[in-house]
C-alpha cells in the first residue's frame, strides 16, 4: 500500500495494489492477486463468525449442566460452527487466497487461464455466503453440518433448503477454482517449467483441484436431492417409501471425505515451501512428495464409508473401507518422513513461518495417527461420535491446515503486501497458537476416550475439569489468532518495505517485485534450474543474511 | 471466450486473443480443456443420481420394472433419435465454420435448436401423461394394481414405484434443465454466427458449445435404456 | 500441444450418426427379448458403444493428439465407477451376515 508522506519519497512504483483505486477496480478486477485479497477479506470474516460459534460452544461446555443455551440452540451452534468453518473458511482458504495469488506466479504466467471465471468464483462464494448469513440470522440449521436424513428431510423444521442452497452455490465456487488451476497448471507454464521443476505447492494445488472437480458435484446433487425431498416430497431417502437414509450418507461422504483432503493438501504444499526455505535445502524425495499428493487425492476417494462404520452398513463393506483407510495414511506419512529428512543437516532458521511448519509437523502427525485409531473397527465402535473424533479432526484441520495457512500468510506476506511483518510478535503469536491449540484439543482426546459424546451440551460432573481446560485453551488460541490480524494490518501502514526476496527463497514468485505488478513478469521467464536450488542460491548470496522485520 | 478485446500495444493479433495468453493456440487449447473438465464435473453430478438409481433398481427390481413399463418407450426412443440428429447438426455446423460456409453453419445451428425444442416438447407430452396417470410423486400419487412384468399374479409395491418416479422426474428433469441451458448457449452462438464472428481460424465458442451439447446427448443415451427399458418383455 | 481441431470427413459424421440410430433401434428391440439378467448388460453395452462413438468422433476425442483429454475422461469414469462399485459393496453384502 502506498502512503504519501510529507517527506520526499521516491516515485511510488506501480504495482497491482496501486495501479487503480476505487471500489469498482476491485469488484470488477480480473487480476488473480486482487481476487486473492477479496477472498482473504471474505474468509477472514467467516473465520470470525465460525469462531464466534466455537466460543459459544466452549462457554456452554464450561459447566456440566446445559445452562447457557437451550438444547435446540446448542444444536444450531455446533451445526453453524461446522458449516461455516468447513464450507466458508477452510475449503476456500488456502486455494482461493494463496493459491490464487501464487499459482500463476510460481509457474511464470501472467494470470490464471480463466481470469473472469476466477472473479465469478468469488462472486459465487459471496452469494453463497450471504445466503448462509441470512439463513443463520433467521433461524439457522440444527442437523449438524452433516445433514443426515431422515432428520434433515422429514423431521427438522429449520432452514435446510436455504443452507443447502448456500453450500451448493459455494460449491460451484470451489469447482471453478479447481478447474482454473488444472487448466492453468497444464497449459500456462513458462518455457522450461517442466513438471519435475514445479514447486510442491503447485503439485499440492493440482491434487486439490482434482478432488474439487470430481467430489464437489456429488455433494451438490445430494443437496439437490435433500431439497427436492423437503420441498416436493419426492422421497428418495424416506424409509416410509422404502428409501434408505444411509444412501444419503454414502453420497454425502463420497464428497465430504475427499473434502478433508481439499483442506489439508494445500497446507502440505505450503509446508514443503517453508521447510525447504528455512532449512536451505531441496525437499528430500521431491518426486515422492509430489506423487504422494496425487496419491492422497486418489486414495481419498476410496475411504468414505469409514464415517459410517456404526451406521448400519454391511460388516464386509466396513472391512473393505477399514483396510482402504489404513492405506490412505501411507502417502501422508511419506510426506512427513520426507520433510523430516529435509531438516536433517539443514541450516535451520526459526522465523515465524518455520515455527508454524514445525507446529504442523507435530500436530498433523498426531491428528493423522489418531485417524488410524479410528480406522480400526474395534476402536471406532467405542469412540465414534465422541470427543475423540472431534479432537482428531481438529488436530488435522486446525493443528494442520490452519497452521499451514498461517505459516504461508507469514511467508508470503512481504510479497503480497510489500511490507515486512514484525518478526518478534509473529514468533510470540505462533507460540501462543501452539500452546492454546494443544490446551484446547488434547483434553478432548481424553474426554472422548472416557466416553463424552460429541454434540451434547451437558455432560457428567466428572468431565468438567477437562472441559474447563479445553475452554481455557480456546481463549488462549483466540488471542493467538487475533495477534496476526492486528500486526498484519499494522504492517500495511507502518511495516518496513519488503525487498523482492526477503527470505532468499527459491521460486519464480520471488523474482517479481514486492508487491508484484499486475502482469507479474516483465518478460516471460525461461526456467533452466531445478526446484529448490538452495545450494545455488546460497552460493550466490554468501554474504547476505535474510532480512527479518 | 470471444470477448472483443483491443490492446494498445504494438502487436497485431486477433482481437479475440486475451492478454494473458501467449498464442491463439494456447487460448484455444485452454478453453477446450476447461470445457472438458467442466464436463467431468457434470458426469459426477449426474453420477450421484445414477448411483441412487442403480441401488434402488437392484433392491426393488420388480417394482421398478412395472413402473418403467408405464412410461412411453416409443416417445423416449424418438427423443433419443432427436438428440442424435441434433448432435449431427452440431458437428456439421462446426464443419461449416471450418470451411467458411456461413449459411450452412447458421442453418445447422438453427436445426440443432429446433431438435432441442422438439426434445423438450416430447418431454412435456410425457410429463403430462404421467401427471394424468397420477404417477407424479406426492399426495395424489397412485400406482395400484399394476402387475410386475413376468409375474402377472404379483402387484408392484406403490411405495417403491414412487421412488422410481421420483428418480425419473429428478433425472429427466435435471437433464431437461441442461437442455434448456444448452438452448440458451446455442441461441448465443447463433447470434454470434449471424454477426459473422466465426471464421475458419476462430470458432472456439462453437467447439466448446458443441462439447456441452454432445455431453447432454450422452447423458440421455444412458437415461433412455435405464429408465424406459428395464423390462419390456411382452 | 494439440493441433487445430481436424475436421473429420463428412462420411465419418454421417456413418456415426447412422450407427447411433441403429444402436437406438437395437436397444429398443433387445429390451423386448427375454435375456434374463443379461438384458441390462446388453442395454448398457449398446449405450456405452453409442457414448464412445459420440465422444470419439463428434467430440473429437479420437483426433486429440495429446493423451491429456483421454486421461480426463478415463479418470472421471474411473471415479464414477468407484462411487457405484463401493456403494454396491455395502448394498450387495448387507444381507450376508
Amino acid at each position: 500500500m502506498s502512503m504519501a508522506t510529507a517527506t520526499a519519497q521516491p516515485v511510488e512504483r506501480v504495482n497491482y495494489l496501486n495501479k487503480e483505486y476505487g471500489v469498482w477496480s476491485w469488484l470488477l478486477t480480473t487480476d488473480h492477486k486482487r481476487i486473492a485479497l477479496l477472498y482473504l477479506l471474505s474468509i477472514t470474516f467467516f473465520f470470525f463468525i465460525g469462531g464466534f460459534f466455537a466460543l459459544m460452544i466452549r462457554l456452554e461446555l464450561l459447566t456440566p449442566a446445559g445452562d447457557l443455551v437451550q438444547a435446540d440452540t446448542y444444536n444450531k451452534l455446533f451445526t453453524m460452527h461446522g458449516m461455516v468453518m468447513i464450507f466458508f473458511f477452510l475449503i476456500p482458504s488456502i486455494p482461493a487466497v494463496l493459491g490464487n495469488f501464487l499459482v500463476p506466479m510460481m509457474i511464470g504466467a501472467k494470470d490464471l487461464a480463466f481470469p473472469r471465471v476466477n472473479l465469478l468464483s468469488w462472486y459465487l462464494y459471496i452469494i453463497g455466503a450471504i445466503m448462509m448469513l441470512h439463513c443463520m440470522l433467521t433461524g439457522g440449521v440444527d442437523t449438524g453440518w452433516t445433514f443426515y436424513t431422515p432428520f434433515s428431510t422429514a423431521f427438522t423444521n429449520t432452514k435446510i433448503v436455504e443452507a443447502g442452497l448456500a453450500i451448493f452455490i459455494a460449491g460451484f465456487s470451489s469447482i471453478l477454482t479447481g478447474l482454473n488451476f488444472i487448466v492453468t497448471i497444464h497449459r500456462m507454464r513458462a518455457p522450461g517449467m517442466t513438471w519435475s521443476r514445479l514447486p510442491l505447492f503447485i503439485w499440492a494445488h493440482y491434487a486439490t483441484s482434482i478432488i474439487q472437480i470430481l467430489g464437489t458435484p456429488v455433494v451438490a446433487i445430494t443437496i439437490v436431492l435433500v431439497a427436492v425431498e423437503r420441498t416436493l416430497h419426492l422421497g428418495i431417502f424416506d424409509p416410509k417409501l422404502g428409501g434408505d437414509p444411509l444412501l444419503f450418507q454414502h453420497l454425502f461422504w463420497f464428497y465430504s471425505h475427499p473434502a478433508v483432503y481439499i483442506m489439508i493438501l494445500p497446507s502440505m504444499g505450503i509446508v514443503s515451501e517453508i521447510i525447504a526455505c528455512f532449512a536451505r535445502k531441496r525437499i528430500f524425495g521431491y518426486s515422492f512428495v509430489a506423487i504422494s499428493s496425487i496419491s492422497i487425492a486418489v486414495f481419498g476417494f476410496l475411504v468414505w464409508a469409514h464415517h459410517m462404520f456404526v451406521a448400519g452398513i454391511s460388516v464386509y463393506a466396513a472391512l473393505v473401507f477399514s483396510l482402504l483407510s489404513y492405506s490412505v495414511a501411507v502417502p501422508s506419512a511419506v510426506k512427513v518422513f520426507n520433510w523430516t529428512a529435509t531438516l536433517y543437516k539443514g541450516s535451520i532458521r526459526y522465523d515465524a513461518p518455520m515455527l508454524y511448519a514445525f507446529g504442523f509437523l507435530g500436530l498433523f502427525t498426531i491428528g493423522g495417527l489418531t485417524g488410524l485409531f479410528l480406522a480400526c473397527l474395534g476402536i471406532d465402535v467405542h469412540v465414534t461420535d465422541t470427543y475423540f473424533v472431534v479432537a482428531h479432526f481438529h488436530y488435522i484441520m486446525v493443528g494442520g491446515a490452519l497452521m499451514g495457512y498461517l505459516g504461508g500468510m507469514h511467508f508470503w506476506w512481504p510479497k503480497i503486501s510489500g511490507k515486512l511483518y514484525p518478526e518478534g510478535w509473529a514468533r510470540l503469536a505462533a507460540l501462543i497458537v501452539f500452546i492454546g491449540f494443544n490446551l484446547t484439543f488434547f483434553p478432548q482426546f481424553i474426554l472422548g476416550y472416557v466416553g463424552m459424546p460429541r454434540r451434547y451440551y451437558q455432560y457428567p460432573q466428572e468431565f468438567q475439569v477437562l472441559n474447563v481446560l479445553s475452554t481455557a485453551g480456546a481463549t488462549v488460541l483466540g488471542v493467538g489468532y487475533l495477534l496476526p490480524m492486528i500486526y498484519f494490518l499494522w504492517s500495511m501502514r507502518y511495516g518496513k518495505p519488503a525487498p523482492d526476496n526477503p527470505w532468499n527463497a527459491a521460486g519464480l514468485e520471488w523474482k517479481t517485485p514486492s508487491p508484484p505488478t499486475t502482469y507479474n513478469f516483465e518478460e516471460e521467464p525461461v526456467v533452466t534450474w531445478e526446484a529448490y536450488n538452495y545450494d545455488e542460491i546460497d552460493a550466490a548470496h554468501k554474504e547476505e543474511v535474510p532480512v527479518a522485520g | 471466450m470471444a470477448a472483443v478485446h483491443s490492446e494498445a500495444h504494438g502487436e497485431t493479433h486477433n482481437p479475440a486473443l486475451l492478454h494473458h495468453f501467449a498464442t491463439e493456440e494456447q487460448q484455444r487449447d485452454a478453453s477446450s480443456f476447461g470445457m472438458w473438465i467442466f464436463l467431468a464435473t457434470e458426469v459426477m453430478f449426474f453420477g450421484g443420481l445414477f448411483c441412487a438409481y442403480l441401488i434402488y433398481r437392484r433392491w426393488y427390481f420388480g417394482d421398478f420394472a412395472a413402473a418403467s413399463k408405464s412410461i412411453d418407450a416409443f416417445l423416449g426412443g424418438t427423443n433419443t433419435a432427436v438428440l442424435i440428429c441434433s448432435s449431427l447438426t452440431v458437428v456439421l455446423a462446426i464443419w461449416a465454420a471450418q470451411t467458411a460456409r456461413r449459411a450452412l453453419m447458421i442453418i445447422m445451428l438453427l436445426l440443432t435448436m429446433l431438435f432441442g425444442l422438439a426434445f423438450l416438447g416430447i418431454k412435456a407430452v410425457e410429463y403430462k401423461q404421467k401427471f394424468d396417470e397420477h404417477h407424479v410423486p406426492g399426495a395424489s400419487f397412485s400406482f395400484e394394481h399394476e402387475s410386475i412384468p413376468g409375474h402377472p399374479d404379483q402387484y408392484a409395491n406403490p411405495r417403491h414405484a414412487q421412488i422410481f418416479f421420483a428418480l425419473y422426474f429428478v433425472m429427466t428433469g435435471l437433464h431437461a434443465l441442461h437442455m434448456i441451458v444448452g438452448l440458451g448457449i446455442f441461441a448465443w452462438l447463433l447470434w454470434m454466427a449471424w454477426k459473422g464472428r466465426f471464421t475458419p481460424e476462430y470458432h472456439t465458442p462453437l467447439e466448446i458449445g458443441g462439447l456441452y451439447w454432445h455431453f447432454v446427448d450422452i447423458v440421455w443415451i444412458y437415461l433412455f435404456p435405464l429408465l424406459y427399458l428395464i423390462d419390456r418383455h411382452p | 500441444m494439440s493441433a487445430h481441431s481436424k475436421s473429420s470427413p463428412l462420411t465419418t459424421y454421417f456413418a456415426v450418426w447412422g450407427a447411433l440410430l441403429v444402436g437406438t433401434f437395437l436397444t429398443y428391440e433387445a429390451a423386448k427379448i427375454d435375456l434374463g439378467v443379461f438384458n441390462a448388460a446388453v442395454a448398457l453395452t449398446i449405450a456405452t458403444t453409442k457414448a464412445l462413438l459420440v465422444a470419439l468422433f463428434f467430440m473429437h476425442l479420437k483426433g486429440a493428439s495429446e493423451k491429456l483429454l483421454k486421461l480426463v475422461v478415463i479418470s472421471t469414469v474411473f471415479f464414477l465407477l468407484i462411487l457405484l462399485a463401493l456403494s454396491m459393496a455395502d448394498y450387495g453384502t448387507r444381507l450376508w451376515s
